[in-house]
């Protein structure tokens, strides 16, 4: 990265906030739009750059190319039929809208579900975490001109999607939770084929490591790239690895066990620096730990069961009224449904708390200021966002 | 937990405490005592996090909730402050002094819900929905449906038919 503190003076002043004075009469600024196809991000988000030269001196994010008034949609439906809705809310990672739903629904109507199914959910939630980490590890390559890694890791991928076909029926959207449980347990030999696939993972995660991780050129181009200040996580609502690389041990499944995560063996990663380096580090040794997570799980989980609690007749299913809010770890970060029922057959209101909310607007606004043009797209990459959930 | 509810309760008017869980509590605050409890809440009682601020419409009723949902990291506990507003004014005092990210959720609101936070940077420019002209359409009394049968052309659907009726004539065509 280019020092631009060493010609500080050819560049605009500084206001006590961080942000530069910017004068667009004076003929030194070009106002470029990056996006809506941005490389940066899986899906549609513009940012507005005002740039010098070729620094950014301010950003500002455009969304709304993706909006289909999800929470509105849900209000008009019953809750069983919320659930092909809200998984399209973050589609690299389906599961996590699938298990926050059920379970704040699951709250408010004071069912128990049994222990099989909080086995199934954790398992589903750990590959969904895995498969979505392998996803954005070719995106982070890919954006600092890896393109091969990407060829690599989304192949690792497609097996863990083909494990989630074995047990869902869907590759992408599985809608296996449902308010009371799941839908079935892992079908015959399922472990063997699960270790295959880890192994395979495990085999490529190797190989990244020697051509990404040690790569010169990533390196120098992500090293000391979006700082993120320790002040700056809770003012700006950082969480997920985000939070973690600058050394914030924020991880819900710890500070809030959900599901069986209690009865799993696992520490939380951090992270010193802060940078993209760092937080590309982080979800490198998440990759590792989801894998080690769900060697646990296939040992501890229960091979049969009941999987299902009893449940009225889901079409005419009255919840009373309340509110709760659930929250579940997910790639990116804090994931949450802030749900409120008025003794209806419907939602009275769905909220989606997404990490990208906080991530891509405030955070993205704050550390593109100063950052080379060509960086912007590894940047935006580095803060994991996924447009949907920000416009549910 | 309880202490923090009972110290709040001698300083501000707070109403309906419900214990969701253990480490979950949602109460109601009268609206001139919120933007002051929410900072006291930031500052002296560790509620650092902003987890999320949002609405729900409650149009029988004629008033907005606004749910701000205040996450303490030490204690591992959530708090949701409920605010209820006048469904004709809806205006609310901004806490985007307090939090960063608490202008884009105001940004939303603005659009989805038309409440009007005055002060809070951008909340007048569209966030989501450029070009809108309609009522906010996160309102309960925005029909959606309506509104898509008024705003787009209107493309004839596939022929449908009557199963029954169908393949009885496609079996049986001389009865």
């Amino acid at each position: 990265m280019t020092d631009i503190n060493k010609h500080r003076d050819k560049f605009p002043q500084k206001n006590p906030d961080g942000t530069n004075i910017i004068d667009l009469k004076s003929g030194k600024f070009i106002k470029v739009w990056q996006g809506p196809n941005h490389p940066g991000i899986t899906g549609n988000m513009s940012l507005e750059l005002t740039i010098q030269g070729d620094e950014i001196m301010e950003c500002k994010t455009h969304v709304g190319y993706l909006h289909r008034g999800f929470e509105k949609l849900m209000e008009r439906r019953r809750f069983i039929q919320c659930l092909p809705i809200c998984v399209r809310i973050a589609v690299p990672e389906p599961d996590f809208n699938e298990y926050c739903l059920t379970s704040t629904v699951e709250e408010l109507a004071g069912l128990k579900i049994p222990d099989a199914a909080k086995w199934m959910r954790t398992l589903l939630l750990e590959m969904s975490r895995l498969q979505s980490f392998l996803m954005w590890i070719g995106g982070q390559a890919g954006a600092f001109g890896l393109g091969i890694i990407g060829q690599w890791s989304n192949y690792v991928r497609d097996l863990v999607l083909d494990r989630f076909e074995e047990i869902t029926g869907g590759r992408i959207y599985h809608m296996h939770m449902i308010p009371g449980g799941v839908r079935g347990l892992t079908p015959d030999g399922f472990e063997k084929r699960m270790e295959e696939t880890l192994q395979e993972i495990e085999k490529v995660m190797k190989d990244i490591e020697t051509t990404m991780f040690n790569n010169s050129i990533f390196k120098k181009r992500s090293i000391g790239l979006g700082y993120i200040d320790p002040s700056m996580v809770f003012e700006y609502g950082v969480t997920g690895p985000n939070a973690r690389a600058a050394g914030i041990p924020k991880d819900v499944r710890k500070d809030y066990p959900y599901l069986k995560y209690n009865e799993l063996d696992f520490d939380v990663i951090t992270g010193k620096n802060s940078d993209a380096f760092t937080r590309a580090d982080i979800r490198r040794k998440e990759i590792h730990l989801s894998i080690d997570l769900i060697r646990q799980m296939m040992v501890k989980m229960p091979k049969s069961g009941d999987y299902m609690a009893k449940v009225p007749n889901v079409l005419h299913w009255k919840i009373p009224k309340g509110e709760t809010y659930v929250r579940a770890e997910c790639t990116r970060g804090e994931f949450g449904y802030h749900t409120v029922t008025d003794g209806s057959g419907y939602p009275r209101r769905i909220n989606v708390r997404g990490p990208s909310y906080t991530h891509a607007v405030a955070l993205m606004e704050k550390l593109a200021i100063d950052v080379n043009i060509a960086d912007t797209a590894g940047l935006m990459v580095s803060l994991h966002t996924y447009p949907p959930e920000i416009e549910r | 937990m309880k202490n923090l509810i009972e110290r709040l309760k001698k300083q501000f008017k707070i109403s309906e405490v419900v214990f969701q869980r253990d480490n979950e509590i949602f109460l109601t605050v009268e609206k001139m005592d919120a933007v002051s409890m929410i900072t006291q809440l930031r500052d002296l009682e560790g509620f650092t996090h902003l987890v999320l601020l949002t609405a729900v419409d409650w149009l029988e009723e004629g008033y907005f909730q606004l749910t701000y949902l205040l996450n303490n990291y030490e204690k591992k506990t959530d708090l949701g402050v409920r605010v209820k507003i006048d469904r004709d004014k809806a205006e609310m005092t901004s806490i985007h002094h307090l939090w960063k990210t608490a202008a884009t959720y105001q940004r939303e609101l603005k659009e989805m819900f038309g409440i009007d936070f005055p002060g809070s940077p951008r909340v007048d420019e569209s966030f989501i929905l450029e070009g809108w002209d309609n009522i906010p359409p996160y309102r309960r009394d925005f029909d959606t449906k309506k509104y898509s049968e008024e705003t787009y052309f209107p493309r004839p659907g596939r022929k449908t038919h009557d199963p029954a009726e169908y393949m009885k004539k496609k079996l049986y065509p001389e009865d």
